[in-house]
């Protein structure tokens, strides 16, 4: 169980209190199109990932949690998009830095793996060429040098034969194999940051526990922070220090994972923690989903947008926007926006 | 790859027996025969009689097709009515011109219509992109022979920049070892001819090509921008790859696979005649042979050709599908 606290040791101590390897400072975005209402994705996160670290970000879909990463990453377009606020990394600042120069750190410095490896990979190019092009860019390899380094990178994620596999093309792989691809592709020039978006959600369950199970060793070995975008609490469970639950684009409750598991104080992170099939409950119970869809919600600015789903509901859950403190649990780093959280000795509710 | 043309190339039996057995029956179908044309107004049954027996076209249709089809088989496409010269001569005199045509039409349509595709695709509603579509739907829009007679009357007759009529220019003498006048110009070193033969393919080939450039522009840009929001864009974003690698690796090498069967397709259509084109120009090729031989009831003439221009659609087509396999990896080991 020490294994995810280990590989902070080997961080150099002043990046730990000193500042983050990641600050996100009230990070807002707005999708906004011809004759529609604008859609405000992400509203206000504020977000620290220190070096070597894992931070998690859990959310239903459409909680803002992806459009979080890309905008960070300046990925998300120019047409009818507004994003605010602040992304520093390594205190440079992302969110103005120029074009060219957010180029030659993404892939860099900070590299990303998506959901669905098929669609994430060129169909038209050998994952070879895939794999060289980066080390090319960033790191002034070519010919055998680059293809010699990619079949290393693929042998490290596990795929045996590497270097005739470099020669395959996606739809050649399997979909674990090509999510392995992805991995090698993002830690080809051993970044800093990793960001993953649902990097298991198109594979199945053995696949995904063994993609994971690499994920968790790469960045150990390599002190590689990663940010783990799910929506699964059991993916999230395994690998991250500190967890951010996100609902209708801002975060309600920020933990280290042990509190977060073992005193949840957001109604919503109660909801999400009661949902997940228990193999320790008998049989033929009802799963306990959480009423509602995330549709159902109120602007933040006239209250908890959870509040209509919520069956902690009070009256000074609507007329103004909670804010988001000290969870009553007292532990640090414990935070959760809710004026009436969860009790935080009483045992989460299991029917 | 080998497997599959041998196999494209078996299927042209086939198409080519029920094509025809089509043509034959159509041909025969139409009001008249050679006979009205050969003779005109000295025509009398009798003479009209004699003269479709002298072409065996008194004995029943089956009858025909057999000794038709017997010699076909062995290459032998018959005698033009009209000119009494063999059918496989005349498309060999004609064939070049056409393909000297058509490929000059594809080209202009590719390398215009390519990029301009390729900006209105990336900047979707920018003004490249909204002359772009303006101008497509013109180019479709407008008929050859206006478009033809039009650009005629202002850059030939008007200014006087091009030439307007034929393949060169009557004062010039030349050999033509192959038949297609730009490349027997620079074959035989006579560089002024082969100049002179470009400049008569400019107008035609902007006439006959306004289509496919049209349509090539269309599908170009669709296919951008379809390809530009696929999840492997967003990764080579990711990768930090510079704009330019993004968009010629990433995303261009992805968009020609629809495009390369358009102009596949419409490489097929213009070697296939492009009789108003060359009516309007004077440009002696396949087209107007072809409608020529309609109108004057050429029987093995239009039988000879249509079967002709088949083989070379299906050749054409084949070789698409082949490149198809060149720039797809899924199409090549499926």
């Amino acid at each position: 169980m020490t294994a995810p606290v280990a590989h902070r040791e080997s961080v150099p101590g002043h990046l730990l209190v000193g500042t983050p390897l990641l600050k996100v400072r009230d990070l807002t975005v707005t999708f906004a199109s011809r004759g529609r209402r604008p859609v405000r994705a992400v509203d206000g996160i504020d977000l620290d990932v220190a070096a070597g670290s894992t931070v998690g970000i859990v959310g239903e879909s459409g909680s803002g949690k992806s459009v979080t990463s890309l905008a960070a990453m300046g990925l998300l377009g120019k047409r009818g998009v507004t994003v605010t606020g602040s992304v520093e990394f390594d205190g440079e600042d992302l969110l103005n830095m120029p074009e060219d120069e957010l180029r030659s750190v993404r892939g860099r410095e900070i590299a990303m793996i998506f959901q669905d490896p098929m669609s994430s990979l060129n169909p038209v190019l050998t994952v070879g060429r895939q794999i060289t092009e980066i080390l090319e860019r960033h790191k002034g390899l070519k010919g055998q040098a680059a293809k010699d380094r990619a079949a290393e990178l693929l042998a490290s994620v596990g795929i045996g034969d590497s270097v005739r596999r470099l020669r395959s093309f996606p739809h050649q792989l399997s979909g674990g194999m090509r999510q392995r691809v992805m991995i090698a592709m993002a830690l080809a020039c051993e970044p800093r940051l990793l960001i993953a978006d649902e990097p298991t959600t198109a594979l199945d369950v053995t696949i995904s526990a063994q993609i994971l199970e690499l994920l968790r060793v790469l960045v150990k070995d390599t002190g590689t922070a990663l940010i783990l975008i799910t929506h699964d609490l059991g993916v999230v469970a395994g690998l991250c220090d500190q967890v951010h639950v996100m609902y209708s684009g801002r975060i309600v409750e920020s933990a280290p994972r042990r509190p977060l598991f073992a005193e949840p104080q957001h109604p919503y992170t109660t909801g999400l923690l009661a949902s997940v099939p228990r193999l320790d409950q008998p049989r033929g119970l009802p799963l306990l989903p959480i009423p509602g869809s995330p549709s159902d919600t109120l602007p933040w600015a006239q209250g908890c947008a959870f509040s209509p789903r919520c069956t902690r509901r009070v009256d000074a859950c609507v007329g103004h926007p909670p804010v988001i403190g000290p969870a009553p649990s007292r532990v640090p780093g414990h935070l959760v926006r809710c004026v009436n959280p969860v009790p935080y000795d009483v045992e989460e509710p299991t029917p | 790859m080998l497997k599959f043309a041998v196999r494209r190339l078996l299927l042209l039996v086939p198409i080519l027996l029920g094509l025809s057995i089509l043509v034959f029956l159509f041909v025969r179908a139409l009001p008249g025969g050679p006979e009205t044309a050969l003779l005109g107004e000295r025509s009398t049954p009798e003479r009209a009689a004699a003269v479709r027996a002298a072409y065996g076209l008194d004995r029943p249709v089956y009858e025909q097709y057999g000794s038709y089809m017997g010699k076909v088989v062995q290459g032998d496409f018959g005698v033009s009515i009209q000119t009494q010269q063999p059918v496989s001569d005349e498309i060999k005199r004609r064939f070049p011109a056409t393909v000297e045509l058509a490929s000059a039409a594809i080209l202009f349509a590719v390398v215009v219509g390519i990029p301009l595709g390729f900006v209105a695709g990336r900047r979707p509603g920018s003004w490249v992109d909204n002359t772009s579509t303006v101008g497509s739907l013109l180019g479709i829009a407008i008929p050859v022979f206006a478009l033809g007679f039009l650009l005629k009357y202002v850059f030939a007759v008007r200014l006087g920049w091009l030439p307007g009529t034929g393949r060169q220019d009557v004062t010039i003498t030349t050999e033509h070892p192959t038949g297609f006048y730009v490349l027997d110009g620079i074959l035989t070193g006579d560089l002024p001819a082969a100049w002179d033969a470009l400049k008569h393919l400019v107008l035609p080939a902007i006439a006959l090509g306004t289509i496919p450039l049209a349509i090539i522009t269309r599908i170009t840009r669709a296919a951008v921008q379809e390809v530009s929001n696929e999840d492997f864009v967003r990764t080579a974003e990711a990768k930090g790859m510079t704009k330019q690698v993004v968009t010629r690796r990433h995303i261009l090498r992805n968009a020609m696979l629809p495009v390369a069967t358009i102009i596949g397709l419409q490489t097929g259509l213009l070697l296939s005649g492009a009789i108003l084109t060359e009516t309007v120009f004077a440009f002696g090729g396949m087209g107007s042979f072809m409608a020529a031989a309609v109108f004057t009831r050429d029987f093995p003439v239009i039988q000879g050709g249509i079967l002709f221009l088949a083989v070379v659609f299906v050749l054409v087509n084949l070789l698409v599908d082949l490149s198809y396999g060149i720039i797809d990896p899924r199409v090549r080991t499926s």
